[in-house]
């Protein structure tokens, strides 16, 4: 394939033309490793950043990254696709993690978490159809005093239980309007 | 036993009790391979990179406590390596008996049964029961693309398809998604292969221990045409089928087999046997004439060969912008697919849609190929089926012919004459040595004293050559492995190079390793040099004994060339024969 890096794809060659959907830091990064040492071992790194972005890893960007880095694109979504971290699609406007780490799970988190999947009506790792609302399990962020928790966004809600689930559910609906 | 590389330091270790001297980056297995040892394994393959991810050929190294695997451990000075023991046995056994649990029950009904490595393994480490009983992966038949099946739920996660894809073809179409139980081999993005940047060249069937791949099977459609009584059934055969098809019926590799081949063809119920050498001679007419006139022209240069399926798949896809050095001849198949329907069906008062036209092929691209829309004349598809030589192998076994006690039979006319040259198309460098013996007397005007040209034979995968006829000069190159393919076409975009004429087969070796040809039999493995230069001396020697050697000799293609086609690159040449190729993006998303 050819070695070529720029962002503006006006060939007729195989270059994906999608690579401009990649913001311009982005691109920049990866031309630093492109001229750095061993510049494929930074592919983790870069879909940290394109993740950070986009908030998930879209073939199109995982494509883009894919050919701006010279990396076979199976290899690329094997990678993405290996790791727990990386999500493979958009996450909700609130993003909900239920811990389900020792003291949480001791301390009813699975309840908590299936109370959730039935307000909700999707399955972790899923994103409810309007796009507000997407669930995870997390295990232990670290606030085991709190257990169980559950984290929104940034916050954390302390000492959840089942029934405090559709009460919070209604205030973020309440917030995204 | 002393190894005679004296610049690399040796090593001494002790296996099974027996002192062995080996060079140093000896692996384990390959120096008890070496004493007669053979250690079991799976997911080994000598000709790929390690993986060491199936664990079956683990032995005891003294002083480590857990087991080591073979394949990737380097000896070293004064290891003492126990390789059978009732532990080491029995842990090999449990490793097997983990695999076979995780897949379908189904080895009778199974594609590969009796050729399949897990089955034979699982057999000699005396696997006779299940005790794993547990979750079994679970996957849909991939069937999307007209020539390679994937069948997800047969796959042990060898590696092998992802590591030949990558690194003899340099497609890198496949990879492992997802992780731990979920773990499954797909292109990017778990897409389907026909969403993918699949050229199809089948070597993923090939290296596959399982069923894990396989071609789409035309087999049905073809017993259908047979038994049916308004069709017309013609078959034609590459040359690299008679080099390879009597492995399957117990010859060794290298045997040539044509005359049982025809008369098996024959016995099977197909209406008329041609040789789709016929056509390769005539794709020397029309190819050398292209080539002296790029030359003459100025270019375009590098003139690019384009009877491989899985290569012009590659070039479109990945190289779309070297397209206008592609030779405009479509290939020998559909040239002969193309004359049947035409010019055949003409001469024999029948109509083209009454005859099927079935090739067999070394080759899974090939499916692909007989699908292409440019490749039709007036909306009619040439070729109706495309078997593989596999395919063939078990229908002829299937049909209950006795194969070795055939008696030889001969090619139907007028579509079934060739010369040596043709016959060397199913090997690396045989299409430029097929060019170079006409194209060659046409520049100079007078006959090849040596017909031969040893040096465009790429045995190693990739070869250049400089080459004086007359007052001109050539630079050749011929590669086979797509990832030698690349190395050139590099070259050329670069400049670094300037190549008169790349002859490029997309399967290692030329047709004859393509990925449709037989499993190879005990004691070879697929990609292996040594199977490849058997089946090419097949061929070698066919060549050798025909009388007529140059394409340009062959009396039926001048012939038809009076009675139909006129001239090479001529009108009605043009219209049937040649074609342009565009190129075809990437896919993998969808």
């Amino acid at each position: 394939m050819s070695s070529k890096t720029e962002n503006n794809c006006n060939c007729q060659c195989n270059c994906q033309s999608n690579c401009q959907i990649l913001p311009e830091n982005i691109v920049q990064f990866i031309d630093e490793c492109n001229k750095g040492h061993e510049p494929k071992s930074q592919l983790i790194a870069v879909l940290h950043k394109v993740q950070e972005h986009f908030g998930y890893l879209a073939p199109e960007t995982m494509d883009a990254v894919a050919y701006l880095m010279q990396i076979p694109a199976a290899n690329v979504s094997g990678v993405a696709s290996f790791y727990h971290y990386f999500r493979l699609k958009p996450a909700g406007k609130f993003h909900i993690s239920v811990c389900l780490g020792t003291a949480c799970y001791v301390k009813g988190g699975e309840a908590v978490l299936n109370k959730f999947r039935e307000e909700l009506g999707i399955e972790p790792g899923e994103t409810t159809t309007d796009g507000l609302f997407s669930l995870e399990v997390s295990r232990c962020l670290g606030t085991c005093a709190l257990a169980p928790v559950v984290k929104i966004g940034e916050t954390i809600h302390a000492q959840m239980t089942a029934d405090k689930v559709p009460a919070l559910i209604e205030q973020h609906f309440a917030m995204a309007k | 036993m002393l190894d005679t590389n004296t610049e690399k330091k040796q090593i001494t270790l002790i296996i099974d009790g027996e002192k062995i001297t080996v060079t140093e980056g000896t692996t384990v297995m390959d120096a008890a391979e070496k004493i007669g040892i053979h250690i079991p394994r799976l997911c080994y393959h000598p000709r790929l990179s390690l993986e060491g991810s199936c664990r079956v050929c683990i032995v005891k190294v003294k002083g480590i406590d857990s087991f080591v695997t073979s394949c990737c451990t380097t000896v070293s000075e004064g290891m003492e390596v126990q390789t059978n023991s009732p532990e080491i046995r029995q842990a090999r056994r449990d490793i097997v008996e983990l695999l076979v649990d995780n897949h379908p029950r189904e080895c009778q009904t199974c594609e590969r049964d009796a050729h399949c490595e897990l089955q034979n393994l699982a057999y000699s480490m005396g696997v006779r029961e299940r005790l794993f009983e547990g979750k079994r992966k679970r996957h849909p038949l991939e069937d999307s693309s007209v020539s390679v099946v994937r069948d997800a739920e047969k796959c042990i996660l060898c590696g092998r398809c992802f590591r030949v894809c990558h690194e003899i073809q340099g497609v890198s179409n496949l990879s492992q998604q997802n992780r731990g139980f979920s773990t499954v081999v797909t292109p990017a993005f778990g897409a389907n292969m026909d969403d993918s940047v699949c050229v199809q060249c089948g070597q993923c069937i090939n290296v596959c221990p399982t069923a894990a791949f396989q071609e789409k099977k035309h087999s049905d459609r073809v017993w259908a045409a047979i038994n049916d009584p308004n069709k017309f059934v013609i078959v034609q055969t590459a040359p690299a089928i008679r080099a390879a098809i009597g492995e399957g019926f117990g010859y060794e590799p290298g045997t040539p087999c044509t005359g049982k081949m025809v008369t098996a063809l024959r016995r099977l119920g197909f209406d008329a046997v041609f040789d789709t050498d016929f056509a390769a001679d005539l794709t020397i007419l029309e190819e050398a004439h292209e080539l002296i006139q790029r030359i003459k022209n100025n270019g375009p240069l590098p003139h690019i060969t384009s009877c491989s399926p899985g290569w012009i798949n590659f070039i479109e896809g990945f190289y779309p912008e070297l397209l206008p050095n592609v030779s405009t001849c479509r290939s020998p198949m559909t040239m002969m697919s193309t004359l049947i329907k035409t010019y055949y069906a003409k001469k024999t008062n029948r109509k083209p849609e009454d005859i099927y036209v079935v090739a067999i092929m070394p080759c899974v691209a090939k499916k692909f190929e007989m699908e292409r829309p440019e490749f039709t004349i007036d909306g009619m598809k040439v070729t109706d089926a495309v078997l593989t030589t596999r395919e063939l192998n078990w229908m002829i076994k299937s049909y209950g012919i006795d194969f070795r006690q055939l008696p030889e039979g001969e090619f139907d006319s007028p579509l079934g004459e060739s010369t040596g040259a043709s016959v060397i198309f199913g090997t690396t460098g045989g299409v430029m040595e097929a060019a170079l013996r006409t194209a060659a007397e046409w520049i100079m005007g007078k006959p090849l004293e040596k017909v031969e040209f040893e040096g465009v034979r790429a045995v190693e995968g990739l070869r250049e050559e400089t080459l004086k006829i007359g007052d001109l000069t050539l630079n050749l190159a011929v590669a086979n492995g797509l990832v030698n393919a690349k190395i050139l076409l590099d070259r050329v975009k670069s400049g670094e190079k300037e190549y008169h004429v790349i002859e490029v087969m997309a399967c290692p070796g030329g047709c004859i390793g393509g990925g449709g040809q037989p499993y190879p039999p005990r004691g070879y493995t697929i990609l292996d040099p040594a199977l490849a230069a058997k089946r090419a001396g097949a061929l070698y020697s066919i060549d050798s004994e025909k009388k007529v050697r140059r394409s340009h000799e062959n009396q039926g293609v001048l012939q038809l060339y009076k009675e139909f086609l006129g001239e090479p690159g001529g009108e009605m040449s043009h219209k049937l024969l040649h074609t342009h190729y565009k190129p075809r993006l990437r896919k993998g998303i969808k």
